[in-house]
């Protein structure tokens, strides 16, 4: 019992970290129909944005207060991921839009290569750790044996998670951009012929999607302390595995999906053998596809002849 | 009306120009700020510390700056002044030559260019052992200075046919192109051997011609999946890796020959390669490239845990090295050089391995142009075209695709194999997911399905990131402490993401049915359908 309560603690702040990724592969699949490989690099570049922002201010500026740094680094974070994601949508997707489907593919794999190197050109192949930012934890239940422990920067990962959730899910439902976002997705012609401005609202896609990514790494710095250039292709791989798994082009879907690969993988790490743990994530994704293709909550894909 | 245009089109807006330019800059500041601004050093005491690099930020920024002004102040007017001199051509009516003329011309021209220039160079390296032999003539000097003056020759006479050739047709370059590679190919190690001599042909040999044709390989079997069938495969480095370890674990246990296993290497790829495809032939587009993405990996992933049969990271070391029809290739009395009574040297089991790969590649070459041909080729291709169409005709997709995913593994297969051989040492980094993206880029590269485009895309990636190695000169420029390897992966990406840009179709843009009806005509690639399976 404590073991399985305690998984699901881990579970559940590995899962927000996923989701929050994986909205921005299954907003961007949603609105122009691409599977955007580089986004896990842009989450690797986010976290080494975050990483030296933090730096920058604790040393340089000497801001003594963790929470008001962390609260800066979110933040500047976000501003910095933007205008990367949003360049490299500029340069490397829009001019191959309305060109035919695997060549925005390619030029993703081939962003995605240059982030990684470009980031071990100039920041070094050495994985880079931080001092533990957020110490301290709560003993939920348990005696000595086993304690169940919630930490505090378990319960920053959650809280800050779940707002900017909240935030994101007003931006999308409530908001006229979210309505151009979501006309966009169903029918870009009509959209633009009813005065809504297409590249516009793909570039703002990207910005947001961006920015929760941002978000994701620097929860991903806070959770692990550790980040190398190499750090973006699995947790980009398994964001886009939760992103599918919930349905792709599903909002809500890549938050399950996300929680869901989380889980999935504490779990089968803490019952079975951390050595497969991956192999889980992956085997579940293929069988989910085979059995329910369309996932969790996306719509079924009807062809028309 | 006409006169005024073109001064229309090469009027400069220099005070948007400069506007623009710094917008640009000002984007490349905050785009270079965090990660060239500062870097995260480790100091004495092992904690990261942050120090500042501003003159390189500065640098960055300026090249942004500058590139971005002489895009906008010199480029842009030269390419509206181009534009509108075609559409005063075209308005004249002319034997203006076709897109692949051009293309094929301006190729021809600088291979051909490029050749002459190797010559010339060799011409000029062999000069003092020339000037020594008019002094004093001796038998060994001349054979020296005769082979120099024929490689000379024929690499000047190589480059000149390819200028005239270039010049000549249009339509002739896409047919001529296919079997002056294959001659190329053949004769490659002895041009080498003759060019760069015993000691350096290895380098040439090794690292890029059997580099290249394992690639060429790959592309060609991923070709049969991608290409023609339209199933997006993002896992193909799966079946390289059964054909890897298959060789590598049967040679090892068993002690089976490389003759022996190549085909049996083949054949497990393909059964894996039905295997996987099996469950996720229901799957579509995207989904499918996904499924295969995972079982890529998860392959990896067993390679990486299964220890005790695979050994893990640490990979499978002391393969056995492919024998001369059991002549082994090594210094002893019963090896390859000692029978044929020459003076040992690792080149001939290069040149050896190089011949096989060849052989392999046109094996695959010549199935996959057979097959086209035959009714499941063609099934594959109107797969590709529209699945429904083909249901509605009685064609049965599900052994199309599962044809097309066994050939395309089987091929895989071989090609592990041969690697396995070559480098006698794997492990499963050698196979992870960029291996797959990078076989995948070098098929739509190509331009998909056109065999030659895999060719050229493989030279022009795998050569290209292979040929940074070579520029050492570059360290007198940029200080010794520059080095160019180090920047090979970058230059790959940006590469594949310009070269996209430039060219989303591939670079062979053009296609040539498998089916005609009354006359063979070549069909531009983007009237080709991709598939969606």
């Amino acid at each position: 019992m404590e073991v399985f309560v305690q998984q699901l603690i881990n579970g559940i702040t590995l899962g927000s970290i996923y989701g929050l990724i994986a909205i921005g592969y299954t907003m961007v699949f949603g609105i122009i129909g691409m599977v955007n490989f580089a986004h896990g690099d842009v989450f690797m570049v986010s976290a080494f944005i975050a990483l030296i922002a933090f730096l920058v201010l604790t040393s340089f500026l000497g801001v003594g207060s963790i929470l008001l740094a962390l609260l800066i680094v979110l933040v500047v974070g976000m501003v910095f991921t933007s205008l990367v994601n949003w360049t490299i949508e500029r340069f490397a997707y829009r001019p191959l839009r309305g060109s035919f489907r695997l060549a925005p593919l390619i030029s993703a794999i081939g962003m995605s290569i240059f982030l990684m190197n470009f980031v071990q050109v100039a920041q070094g192949p050495r994985n880079k750790s931080t001092p533990p930012m957020i110490d301290g934890e709560f003993v939920l239940m348990g005696g000595e044996a086993y304690p169940v422990t919630l930490s505090y920067k378990q319960i920053l990962i959650w809280v800050v998670t779940a707002a900017l959730l909240a935030a994101f899910w007003y931006v999308v439902a409530k908001t006229s951009l979210g309505r151009a976002q979501r006309a966009c997705e169903q029918d870009q012609k009509m959209a633009a012929l009813l005065g809504i401005d297409v590249d516009r609202t793909i570039s703002v896609t990207f910005i947001i999607g961006a920015a929760l990514a941002s978000v994701a790494g620097t929860m991903y710095l806070i959770h692990y302390g550790v980040v190398s250039f190499a750090d973006g292709f699995l947790p980009g791989v398994k964001a886009f595995t939760a992103a599918v798994l919930g349905g792709i082009g599903s909002l809500p879907g890549a938050v399950i999906g996300g929680l869901l690969i989380g889980l999935i993988e504490t779990f089968w790490s803490a019952y079975f053998s951390t050595d497969y743990k991956d192999v889980a994530a992956f085997s579940i994704l293929a069988i989910t596809l085979i059995f329910l293709p369309q996932g969790i909550l996306g719509r079924p894909d009807v062809e028309k002849v | 009306m006409s006169a005024e245009a073109p001064a229309a089109a090469s009027r400069v807006d220099f005070a948007r120009a400069f506007k623009d330019a710094a917008v640009a800059a000002l984007l490349a500041f905050g785009l270079f700020l965090p990660l060239i601004g500062f870097e995260t050093v480790q100091n004495i005491r092992n904690e990261l510390v942050l120090e500042t690099r501003w003159p390189l930020l500065f640098n960055f920024v300026a090249l942004v700056t500058a590139a971005h002004l002489f895009g906008s102040l010199v480029v842009t007017p030269w390419r509206e002044r181009r534009a509108l001199a075609r559409r005063r051509a075209e308005a004249t009516p002319s034997q203006a030559p076709s897109w692949l003329g051009r293309l094929g011309r301006r190729l021809c021209y600088a291979i051909g260019l490029g050749v002459c220039f190797i010559g010339v160079v060799n011409f000029g390296s062999d000069l003092t052992e020339i000037i020594d032999f008019i002094g004093a003539p001796s038998a060994g000097a001349g054979f020296t200075v005769l082979a120099a003056l024929l490689l000379t020759g024929f690499l000047i006479g190589v480059g000149y046919v390819f200028m005239r050739f270039g010049s000549g047709g249009a339509a002739a370059a896409g047919h001529l192109i296919g079997p002056a590679g294959v001659g190329f190919l053949v004769v490659f190690p002895v041009v080498a051997l003759l060019g760069a001599g015993w000691g350096g042909a290895v380098k040439w040999i090794d690292n890029f011609g059997i580099q290249i044709l394992i690639y060429v390989m790959l592309g060609l079997g991923l070709n049969i999946v991608v290409g023609l069938a339209g199933l997006l495969d993002l896992g193909y480095v799966a079946f390289y890796a059964v054909g890897a370890y298959s060789y590598a674990l049967l040679a090892k246990t068993f002690g089976f020959s490389f003759w022996i296993l190549l085909p049996l290497a083949g054949i497990l790829a393909a059964l894996w390669g039905v295997m996987l495809g099996f469950p996720v032939l229901r799957l579509r587009g995207d989904y499918l490239a996904i499924v295969t993405l995972a079982f890529g990996e998860i392959i990896r992933l067993v390679l990486i845990n299964w220890v005790p049969v695979t050994n893990g990271y640490a990979g499978i070391g002391g393969i056995p090295r492919p024998t001369f029809f059991g002549i082994p290739f090594n210094a002893s009395d019963q090896g390859f050089a000692a029978m044929l009574g020459l003076e040992f040297s690792p080149v001939y089991r290069i040149i050896f391995l190089y011949y096989v790969i060849l052989g392999l590649v046109l094996l695959t070459a010549y199935v996959t142009m057979r097959l086209r041909r035959l009714p499941i080729g063609r099934a594959w291709e109107a797969l590709r075209e529209d699945e429904i169409a083909c249901r509605s005709l009685g064609i049965n997709t599900t052994n199309t695709k599962l044809t097309a995913f066994a050939l395309g593994a089987t091929f895989g297969g071989l090609a592990g194999s041969f690697f396995a051989t070559r480098q006698g040492f794997i492990s499963p980094e050698s196979f992870s997911f960029m291996e797959s993206a990078l076989i995948l880029s070098i098929v739509v590269l190509g331009g998909m399905g056109s065999q030659v485009g895999v060719g050229i895309a493989a030279i022009a990636m795998i050569g290209g990131t292979e040929f940074l190695r070579e520029l050492d000169f570059l360290k007198a420029i940029f200080g010794s402490a520059f080095d160019p390897t180090q920047y090979r992966m970058l230059i790959f990406g940006s590469a594949l993401v310009l070269i996209m840009i430039w060219k989303p179709r591939g670079l062979i843009a053009t296609r040539e049915p498998s089916a005609v009806f009354k006359e063979k005509k070549i069909i531009s690639g983007s009237l080709v359908k991709e598939g969606r399976g």
